[in-house]
């Protein structure tokens, strides 16, 4: 069994009040921090953890906090980005509901280190009921003497305030979420500037995860040096993993990052296996904007080595043969699934999603949902996959903020590894509208190089 | 005339304070939802003008953002709203079936209300629910783990009148 930092007490009973939660050991972190260490030492032990943002692009956390622009007289801002859209991912709704002073908490030790004295956790408008459990914890932390003026006597303000969205992936780009905080649309903003130093109402603002900022209150507890004892190279502590699609047993786990994804796949500690006695066909390993991937390229890599739930071993072979390991949205797709129909449903969402600033992605994305439905159909013909492949590489690259390459990227690793079914849907179109194309060789092991 | 009571006036005012001194803009969205829940279930133009002048805005500025986001309802919608995810993940455990068993026995197709403004049905894209997978919205809460008897029973239960949304 791999450590827990973050959901260890997840399930304690009434973890969700206050007392239980100190009683469990809760807010010594903020205790450690504000009396016995300087704002740059907490960042320094962050820096020393190796963390790295675990909203998707992976960052290391602690050089985005040393680039805080810090002129004197202006205020600073921590934005805590719980919008948490992209298909596939549930962690940090799990954290919050069940464990939200852990983010409370990791939010004061984290706003000393950057000096905000307001900081906001952004959270998706659907996740209403949520926001009343933050609330309520903030409230509680607040009459404990956590928050307001003054904590713990040592001349530090902090308040935290819950604002809903309201419907709108792209309110998880960091600038787009600033911009709806404002009140306004949630249009991406051209960078630089970027928000450390122009950020929420042009002040410096550092926009992390939850998950990343909870992490910081093992962190700060334990020191930077032994949270990256924890895990593998780069891949240091522990991440939460969203398992969903058809395993036996969906739901969030945390993991170490130095089990294999085989383990994390058929093991019982984590998803049990593929439901209903059926195989393993392909998986999205970390939210649907990171490459599909088919089930041998999955559990090996092209050189024929395991692969582990890690940032590098995920990515290992690049787009190529590689995934990513993203926001940590694992979706397993069994043999009886469609990958057209899959990464039909992902070409809506992102058309669905886009802001429309950018002509490459605003049509971009409404061509390839049609094109998709037309081969899902059978409608389709041999030159549209061709079309397809033009389409996504010139979203690619071209957009003022990355939901385009999010949108092109899915598409694109679906006709590099599944181009076999894109063809069967044109060369049986009945077939295609009556049943799915099947497992194919999707699962046979790769032929690998002997190299001499 | 749409109106929020001094109870609500006094929660506006809660969440103005949120925000330095000036950006009261920045309180749109929360308060836009506010409004959508008492005056109706959606936004009328009326309705988004008086929130213009609650919080010292334009209408456009108001207008341009209740455009964007999708929790926002620009016309009419029925007492229950049954939002059902999907998308990819939720498509794989069966959604597709759940939104045409739906609607079969509503009689109504995705974005339509039925005729005694009781119930609409609305189609969204991923919720934060995958691993409980099929799903959907309701008012303020999420059922999962759909199943035509649970859907059969949520039906019922609207039409006995004692679902909780709120
Ligand atoms: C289209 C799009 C959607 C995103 N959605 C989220 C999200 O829901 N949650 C999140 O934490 N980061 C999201 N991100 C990443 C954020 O822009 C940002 O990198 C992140 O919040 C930084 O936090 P971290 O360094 O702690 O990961 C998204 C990025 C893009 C381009
Ligand atoms: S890439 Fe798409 S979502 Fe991003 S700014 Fe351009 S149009 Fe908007
Ligand atoms: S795909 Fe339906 S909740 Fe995520």
């Amino acid at each position: 069994m791999g450590r827990k930092l973050l959901l260890e007490k997840a399930h304690v009973e009434n973890i969700r009040l206050y007392e239980v939660y100190r009683r469990e050991g809760g807010y010594r972190s903020v205790e450690k921090a504000l009396k016995s260490m300087s704002p740059d030492q907490v960042t320094e032990e962050v820096k020393k953890s190796g963390l790295r943002g675990r909203g998707g692009a992976g960052f290391p956390t602690g050089m985005k906090w040393s680039f805080l622009a810090k002129p004197e007289g202006v205020p600073r801002y921590l934005v805590v980005n719980a919008d948490e859209s992209e298909p596939g991912t549930f962690k940090d709704r799990y954290l919050m509901e069940f464990i939200p002073h852990l983010l409370i908490e990791g939010m004061i030790t984290s706003s000393y280190a950057l000096g905000s004295n307001r900081s906001y956790i952004y959270i998706r408008g659907e996740y209403a009921w949520i926001v009343d459990i933050l609330e309520q914890a903030i409230a509680e932390a607040k009459n404990n003497g956590w928050l307001g003026k003054n904590i713990l006597g040592t001349g530090f303000d902090l308040e935290i305030y819950v604002q809903r969205g309201a419907g709108a992936y792209i309110c998880g780009e960091e600038t787009a979420l600033l911009e709806s905080l404002e009140g306004k649309r949630g249009n991406p903003r051209i960078k630089p500037p970027f928000p450390a130093v122009k950020g929420l109402w042009d002040c410096p603002t550092v926009v992390n995860n939850v998950e990343t900022i909870a992490a910081v209150v093992p962190i700060v507890n334990e020191g930077g040096d032994e949270y990256a004892k924890i895990g593998v190279g780069k891949s240091t502590g522990t991440k939460l993993i969203s398992a969903c699609g058809n395993i036996s047993k969906p739901g969030v786990y945390e993991i170490d990052m130095t089990i294999s994804v085989e383990e994390f796949i058929y093991s019982d500690e984590y998803c049990g296996g593929i439901a209903n006695g059926k195989k393993l066909k392909a998986c999205i390993p970390g939210g649907s904007s990171v490459p599909i991937l088919p089930a041998n390229l999955l559990l090996k890599t092209a050189k024929g080595e395991t692969r582990y739930m890690n940032y590098e071993s995920l990515a290992d072979g690049g787009f190529a043969t590689g995934s990513m390991m993203g926001s940590g949205g694992f979706i397993v797709m069994d043999d009886s699934q469609c990958v057209v129909k899959h990464t039909y449903t992902l070409a809506r969402f992102y058309r669905h999603e886009s802001c429309g600033q950018c002509s490459p992605c605003r049509e971009g994305t409404g061509w390839m949902e049609k094109i998709l439905w037309k081969l899902e159909t059978g409608k389709g013909q041999l030159s549209d996959i061709d079309l397809l492949w033009d389409i996504q590489r010139k979203i690619e690259g071209n957009t003022i903020c990355p939901l385009g390459d999010a949108a092109a990227w899915p598409v694109a690793a679906a006709i590099r590894h599944f181009r076999d079914e894109f063809e069967w849907h044109v060369t049986n179109p009945e077939d295609a509208v009556r049943r799915n194309y099947g497992i194919g060789r999707y699962a046979d092991p790769i032929a690998v190089p002997v190299t001499a | 005339m749409v109106k929020f009571s001094d109870h609500t006036m006094q929660e506006v005012e809660r969440i103005v304070a949120r925000y330095p001194q000036g950006k009261q803009k920045s309180a749109l969205i929360p308060v836009l939802h506010i409004a959508q829940k008492e005056f109706g279930g959606w936004l009328s133009t009326e309705t988004m003008d008086y929130v213009a002048s609650v919080l010292n805005l334009k209408p456009i500025e108001v207008y341009e953002v209740a455009t964007f986001y999708s929790m926002f309802n620009l016309k009419p919608v029925g007492k229950y709203m049954f939002e059902i995810c999907q998308t990819g993940p939720c498509m794989l455990r069966g959604s597709d079936e759940i939104i045409r068993y739906i609607g079969d026995k509503l009689g109504i197709k995705p974005g339509e209300t039925t005729v005694d403004g009781l119930f609409t049905l609305k189609t969204v894209e991923c919720l934060g629910a995958c691993g409980y997978a099929p799903m959907m919205q309701q008012g303020k809460f999420y059922k999962e783990h759909l199943t035509i008897d649970k859907v059969e029973a949520i039906i019922a239960e609207c039409r006995a009148g004692k679902a909780v949304i709120d």
